[in-house]
C-alpha cells in the first residue's frame, strides 16, 4: 500500500516536471508565432530599401536602421573581440592564479551582470556629454562594453579545454611561447572562440537600452559616425510605443528581421561550428 | 645568427605578454571606471537629497522633487513576482533535462530554452504590448479579481498594463537563466549519489529529492539570484508593459514604474543638471543592488559547480 503511494507520487512529480517544461516552451512558440505571422504580412521589399516615412505615407522601411545596427555591431566587434580574446589569453596562458587574474575574472563577472541600461548611462555621461552629440561611435562603444565580458568568458573556457600536453609539445620542440599560443593553442580552440564571438554578436545586435541615449536613433541616413544613427531595436521600440497601426505593423516586420538575424547567428554558431569541433 | 633569432623570439613573447596584460588591466579599469563615472555623475543629487532620495515617494521633476521609492518598489515587486513564477518552472525544466529526458530530446529542449534567452528584449516588449497585455486585461485580470478579489493584490481596474504584466514578462525572460544554471549544478552532482539512492530502492523522485537537490541546493539558489539580477536590470520589456506611473499601489493590476524604465523614458528629456544627476543616482542604486546580488550568486554557483570536496567520489 505504502509502495503504491510512493510510485503514485513518483509518477505525479515526473508529470509535474514535464508540464513545467511544456509551460516554459509556450511563450517561445507564442512569441515566434506572432512575430512570424504579423511580421510576414507587413514585410516587403520596400521595408529593406526605404527610409521610414511619415505617418500615413505608404512604403516606409527600415533600411537605415538595419544598416545602423550593422555599423554599430561592427564597431563593437572591432573593439570587443580583440580586447576579449587578448584578455582571455592573459588569463589562461600567462597568469591563471595571481591576484590580478582573480581581479580580472571578478571584473568580468561584474560587467556581465551590469544591466545594459547602466552602460548607456556611463557612455552618455562620459562620451555623449563630452562630445556634445549622440553618435554611432558612442553606440558602438556602449555595445562593446557589453560584448567584452561575454567574449572573455567564452574564449577563456575554450582555451582551458586545450590540453596542456599540446602546449608542452610546443615548448619541447623549442617553439617560443608566443608561437605556441598563436600557432598551436589558438587554432586548436578557434572554432569554439568563433562560436562564442558569434553568440556575443547575436546578443548585442538585439540590445536596445544602451543605444537609447548613445546612438539615439535617426529617421534618416547618418552621414558620419559622429551623428545620431538609427538602430533596428530602437526603431522597433519607437514604433511599438507609438499610437499608429501602420507603425505597429512596421515594428512587427522589424522584429521578424531582428529575430531572424539572432536565430540564424545562434543556429550557425551552435550547429555548424560545434558539430565539426566535437 | 641563432642568438639573434632567439632575441627576436623573446621580443615577440614580451610583446604578446605585455599586450594581453594591458588588455586584462583595462578590463579591471573599465569596471572601476564605470562605478566611478556613475558615482561622480550622481554626486550632485546625492549631496542634495542624501538618504531621503531613497525614501522619497514623490518624483516631480518640475518642482525639483526627486524620490526614488516608487521605482524601487516597482522594480522589486515585478522582479519578485517573476521569481515566484520562474523559479519553480525553471527548476522543473532543469530536472526534466537532467534526470528524465533522453539525450536527443534533451538537446532539442535545451536549445529551445536557450532560444528563449536569445530573443531580444524589445521583441518581448512588442509581444507584451499587443498579446500579453490585452489577454491580461480581458481574461486573466477579471478572472483573478472575481475569484481572489478579496486580496488587495488583485483589486482595481484591470488595465493590462501594470506590475502583473511586467512580472509575467520578466518571468519568461529569466526562466532560461534559472534553468541553465540549475542544469549546470545538477550535472555536477556525482552519479554515485544517485546510484546509492536507487540502490536503496528509492523511486526516481525520491532519488532527486534525497540525492540530487540537497547537493545542488546552493547552486540552484545562485542561479535563482542571477535570474533575479537579470530581472532587476531588465529595461525594454518592462518599460513597454509596466504602465509607467510613479505610484506605490498594492494591486498588481496597477500601473507602476521601474528603475530601468524611468531611466529609459526620462534620460534624454532631463532638462537640467540636477534632474539628470537624479536619474543617474537611480541608476547607481540599480548598479549597486545588481552588483551585490551577482557577486553573491557567483560565489554560490562556483562553490557547487567546481565539484565535490571530499564526499563519496
Amino acid at each position: 500500500m505504502h509502495d503504491r503511494l510512493r510510485k503514485y507520487r513518483n509518477r505525479m512529480m515526473m508529470g509535474i516536471f514535464i508540464i513545467a517544461t511544456l509551460i516554459a516552451l509556450i511563450p517561445l512558440f507564442g512569441i515566434l508565432g506572432y512575430v512570424v505571422k504579423n511580421g510576414l504580412s507587413a514585410l516587403n521589399w520596400e521595408f529593406f530599401i526605404n527610409l521610414p516615412k511619415a505617418m500615413g505615407a505608404p512604403g516606409g522601411g527600415m533600411a537605415n536602421s538595419i544598416v545602423g545596427t550593422l555599423i554599430m555591431v561592427l564597431i563593437a566587434s572591432l573593439i570587443g573581440i580583440p580586447v576579449g580574446i587578448l584578455t582571455a589569453i592573459y588569463l589562461t596562458e600567462y597568469d591563471r592564479t595571481s591576484w590580478l587574474s582573480i581581479g580580472v575574472r571578478f571584473a568580468t563577472d561584474v560587467l556581465t551582470g551590469i544591466p545594459s541600461i547602466i552602460v548607456g548611462i556611463v557612455i552618455y555621461t562620459a562620451v555623449v556629454l563630452r562630445m556634445g552629440h549622440f553618435s554611432a561611435l558612442a553606440g558602438g562603444l556602449a555595445l562593446s562594453i557589453i560584448m567584452i565580458p561575454l567574449i572573455i568568458r567564452s574564449t577563456e573556457e575554450m582555451l582551458k579545454l586545450v590540453s596542456h600536453s599540446i602546449r608542452e609539445a610546443g615548448y619541447a620542440l623549442g617553439i617560443s611561447k608566443v608561437k605556441t599560443i598563436l600557432k598551436i593553442v589558438l587554432p586548436t580552440a578557434a572554432k569554439g572562440i568563433i562560436t562564442g564571438a558569434m553568440l556575443a554578436v547575436a546578443r548585442v545586435s538585439g540590445e536596445t537600452a544602451p543605444l537609447l541615449f548613445t546612438a539615439l536613433g535617426n529617421q534618416y541616413w547618418a552621414r558620419s559616425l559622429n551623428e545620431p544613427i538609427a538602430a533596428l531595436p530602437v526603431q522597433i521600440y519607437q514604433y511599438a510605443t507609438s499610437p499608429y497601426k501602420e507603425w505597429h505593423q512596421q515594428a512587427w516586420a522589424g522584429s521578424l528581421v531582428l529575430i531572424s538575424l539572432v536565430v540564424i547567428l545562434n543556429l550557425f554558431a551552435r550547429f555548424v561550428f560545434r558539430s565539426r569541433s566535437n | 645568427m641563432s642568438k639573434k633569432k632567439k632575441l627576436t623570439a623573446s621580443l615577440g613573447d614580451k610583446t604578446l605578454r605585455l599586450l594581453t596584460l594591458l588588455m586584462a588591466i583595462s578590463v579591471l579599469v573599465l569596471m572601476v571606471w564605470m562605478g566611478w563615472q556613475m558615482f561622480d555623475s550622481a554626486r550632485p543629487s546625492i549631496d542634495k537629497f542624501g538618504f531621503s532620495f531613497i525614501t522619497g515617494r514623490v518624483w516631480d521633476p518640475v518642482k525639483e522633487q526627486f524620490g526614488a521609492l516608487p521605482f524601487i518598489y516597482g522594480t522589486l515587486v515585478t522582479s519578485l513576482l517573476a521569481l515566484i513564477i520562474a523559479a519553480p518552472i525553471g527548476l522543473g525544466v532543469a530536472i526534466f533535462l537532467n534526470e528524465m529526458a533522453r539525450s536527443g530530446v534533451r538537446s532539442v529542449i535545451a536549445f529551445l530554452v536557450e532560444m528563449l534567452a536569445a530573443i531580444p528584449s524589445v521583441v518581448y516588449g512588442l509581444w507584451g504590448i499587443f498579446v500579453l497585455v490585452p489577454w491580461l486585461r480581458e481574461t486573466v485580470e477579471p478572472g483573478l479579481a472575481k475569484w481572489f478579489g478579496f486580496i488587495p493584490l488583485f483589486q482595481g481596474t484591470p488595465l493590462g498594463f501594470g506590475m502583473l504584466a511586467g512580472g509575467l514578462i520578466l518571468a519568461v525572460m529569466i526562466l532560461p537563466t534559472i534553468a541553465a544554471i540549475s542544469v549546470e549544478v545538477m550535472a555536477a552532482v556525482p552519479n554515485e549519489q544517485r546510484e546509492a539512492a536507487l540502490a536503496l530502492g528509492a523511486t526516481k523522485w525520491e532519488m532527486i529529492r534525497i540525492a540530487v537537490l540537497p547537493y545542488a541546493k546552493s547552486g540552484i539558489l545562485g542561479g535563482v539570484m542571477l535570474g533575479l539580477g537579470r530581472a532587476l536590470g531588465e529595461t525594454m520589456a518592462v518599460t513597454m508593459v509596466i504602465g509607467n506611473r510613479p505610484d506605490i499601489l498594492p494591486s498588481l493590476f496597477a500601473p507602476a514604474y521601474s528603475i530601468a524604465a524611468v531611466i529609459a523614458n526620462e534620460f534624454t528629456e532631463a532638462t537640467y543638471d540636477l534632474y539628470l544627476s537624479a536619474l543617474v543616482e537611480v541608476g547607481l542604486i540599480l548598479f549597486v543592488i545588481t552588483l551585490i546580488l551577482n557577486v553573491f550568486a557567483r560565489l554560490l554557483v562556483w562553490s557547487v559547480a567546481r565539484g565535490p570536496k571530499g564526499g563519496i567520489s
